[in-house]
């Protein structure tokens, strides 16, 4: 095996911007549980629907990158009647009625989604700027919609933490995530705060999606899979915490990607181990900030 | 004067245990209430009936003539019941200022530019001006203690309930908070108040209700209530320091 500096860069970049995606994957899930501690068991789901709405919106010829703009609106939307009519009733019950209830969406949208749309694998296409990549040096070249996925993470988690710290509603979620008694007594009410932090977790799983779609094929049954990658995101990174959620991301896509060279059947293997590892070493992840009471 | 708020027989049973016997009592606009009794008597359990933190059994509650008894607890808040809790329970990751302007901008649905005044006034007043910028799982108890009680003005309350605001601090600290709530009196803010710190109470309020076992042993001026036989007899034993403190 040729592991030439090239190579070793060339690898530390795709499994870098690999993480963008991941972060993207992670930020929804972590927000749900930072501020309601509700573990969202149909996350990939919501992911892989995402990419079906984006791919209905393909077949009146919108492409994968512009219908964003169509389905994050339409999932921010779900997730609202989702959490006010559905989840805010499990809450406060223990932990088995949310997590119940979220196994079962994850059924129901694997389910519907098969029926609709068959088990046959479907992908999104974005044109041209799918294979398009940037030329640095003759052996390291970067896709450019590898770039675009980590860009656009980046650009999420800068809005969420512009959110979180300077607007009036972002402060309300982070009163809300450590005493929704006490955020009552303010004047907050806790259960419409969490359905919209259910809408923003859907908005931004909306562009995991099609992010997803445009690259690499999808079917039905792919959300456990996202759930579980979401999952090591967010062990790896820290629950709660914005910044960790991205080191998580990276994290988890370079020791992919590495993994990968060294034999390309270690590729979620090696993913799964340094998730492991964190688990065994630092059981609250490498930047934690949520705390129980 | 026109009445503000009216318990009328609210009753409040966790199972087979009933915390809260059909108390019924009223509130005059700009008066301060002392509520007594020992611990465990349900004083704080009515505390939240009034608040909206716990779901009265069977009775009433009407504030402003409106029956609240359905309300949760944000409503009544933005209606303008404040409350402060026994134990301070601040937004430990926030500063002392984000606390306060979140109350304020919540409390009765203020922009930004219009708490500030309102967050500037309380701070002044509670005496944590110098401390605004301080993450408040970092202070102390007493400025946590103030914290609340900036946290309850900051949304604007009419109605201020506060469960045990001196508890835990010295006479000194005690002497500063009572002048704290005489001017909060003072800018007409009705006020019910449980305190086993008996001086310091009878210092501030008009009149006090006794409780105990959930049910209102007595109502009457300070002087009636503590100089009555009943509430000797369930304070038997414990030494009611008489003297205000001025």
């Amino acid at each position: 095996m040729d592991l030439g500096i090239d190579r070793i860069i060339n690898m530390l970049v795709q499994g870098v911007l690999l993480g963008g995606l991941y972060v993207l994957y992670g930020t929804g899930l972590s927000l749900i549980f930072g501020v309601m501690r509700l573990v969202n068991l149909a996350h990939g789901d919501f992911i892989v629907l995402s990419a079906y709405i984006s791919l209905i919106l393909a077949g009146f010829g919108v492409n994968p990158l512009i219908s964003i703009v169509i389905v994050v609106p339409v999932m921010f939307v779900l997730g609202l009647p989702l959490q006010r009519f559905v989840l805010n009733r499990t809450l406060g019950k223990g932990i088995m009625p949310p997590l119940l209830i979220t196994f079962g969406l994850s059924v129901i949208i694997q389910n519907a989604l098969q029926l609709g749309f068959s088990a046959d694998t479907q992908g999104l296409d974005a044109g041209a700027l799918e294979t398009a990549s940037i030329t640095i040096t003759p052996s390291l070249s970067i896709g450019l919609m590898p770039l675009l996925t980590f860009v656009i993470a980046i650009a999420v988690l800068i809005g969420l933490q512009v959110f979180f710290r300077r607007t009036r509603l972002g402060r309300a979620f982070r009163a809300t995530s450590d005493d929704p008694e006490a955020a009552e007594m303010m004047g907050i009410n806790s259960r419409h705060v969490y359905a919209l932090a259910m809408g923003l977790s859907l908005a931004i799983v909306a562009i995991a999606g099609i992010l997803l779609g445009v690259r690499t094929n999808f079917a039905p049954a792919l959300g456990p899979a996202r759930l579980l990658l979401a999952f090591e995101t967010v062990i790896i990174g820290g629950l709660g915490s914005i910044w960790g959620t991205l080191a998580g991301g990276i994290i988890l896509g370079l020791a992919q990607t590495i993994g990968a060279q060294i034999n390309p059947a270690y590729f979620q293997l090696s993913g799964h181990l340094v998730t492991l590892l964190v688990l065994v070493f630092r059981p609250t992840g490498l930047f934690a900030v949520t705390r129980d009471k | 004067m026109t009445m503000l708020l009216k318990v009328d027989k609210a009753v409040k049973e966790f199972g087979a245990l009933r915390v809260c016997n059909e108390i019924s009592f009223e509130i005059q606009a700009g008066e301060a209430l002392g509520i007594l009794g020992p611990n465990g008597a349900g004083k704080t359990t009515l505390l939240n009936l009034i608040a909206g933190d716990l779901p009265l059994t069977s009775g009433r509650i009407l504030f402003n003539d409106q029956d609240v008894s359905g309300q949760p607890a944000n409503k009544r808040c933005t209606m303008g019941i404040g409350r402060t809790s026994q134990i301070p329970r601040p937004f430990t990751g926030m500063t002392v200022y984000e606390n306060v302007l979140l109350a304020a901008q919540y409390g009765r649905r203020k922009s930004e530019a219009d708490s500030y005044h309102v967050c500037r006034d309380v701070l002044a007043l509670t005496g944590l001006l110098p401390l605004w910028n301080t993450v408040a799982g970092n202070l102390r108890l007493l400025d946590r203690k103030r914290l609340e009680l900036a946290r309850a003005l900051a949304t604007q309350p009419s109605l201020l309930l506060l469960d045990e605001i001196a508890g835990g601090l010295t006479d000194h600290e005690v002497h500063d908070l009572l002048a704290i709530l005489r001017q909060i009196r003072a800018q007409g803010v009705t006020i019910i108040w449980i305190e086993h710190i008996v001086h310091a109470l009878v210092s501030v309020v008009d009149r006090i209700i006794a409780i105990d076992f959930g049910t209102l042993l007595i109502e009457g001026t300070p002087d009636e209530v503590i100089h009555s036989e009943t509430f000797r007899q369930v304070y038997f034993g414990i030494d009611t320091d008489l003297e205000p403190v001025t």
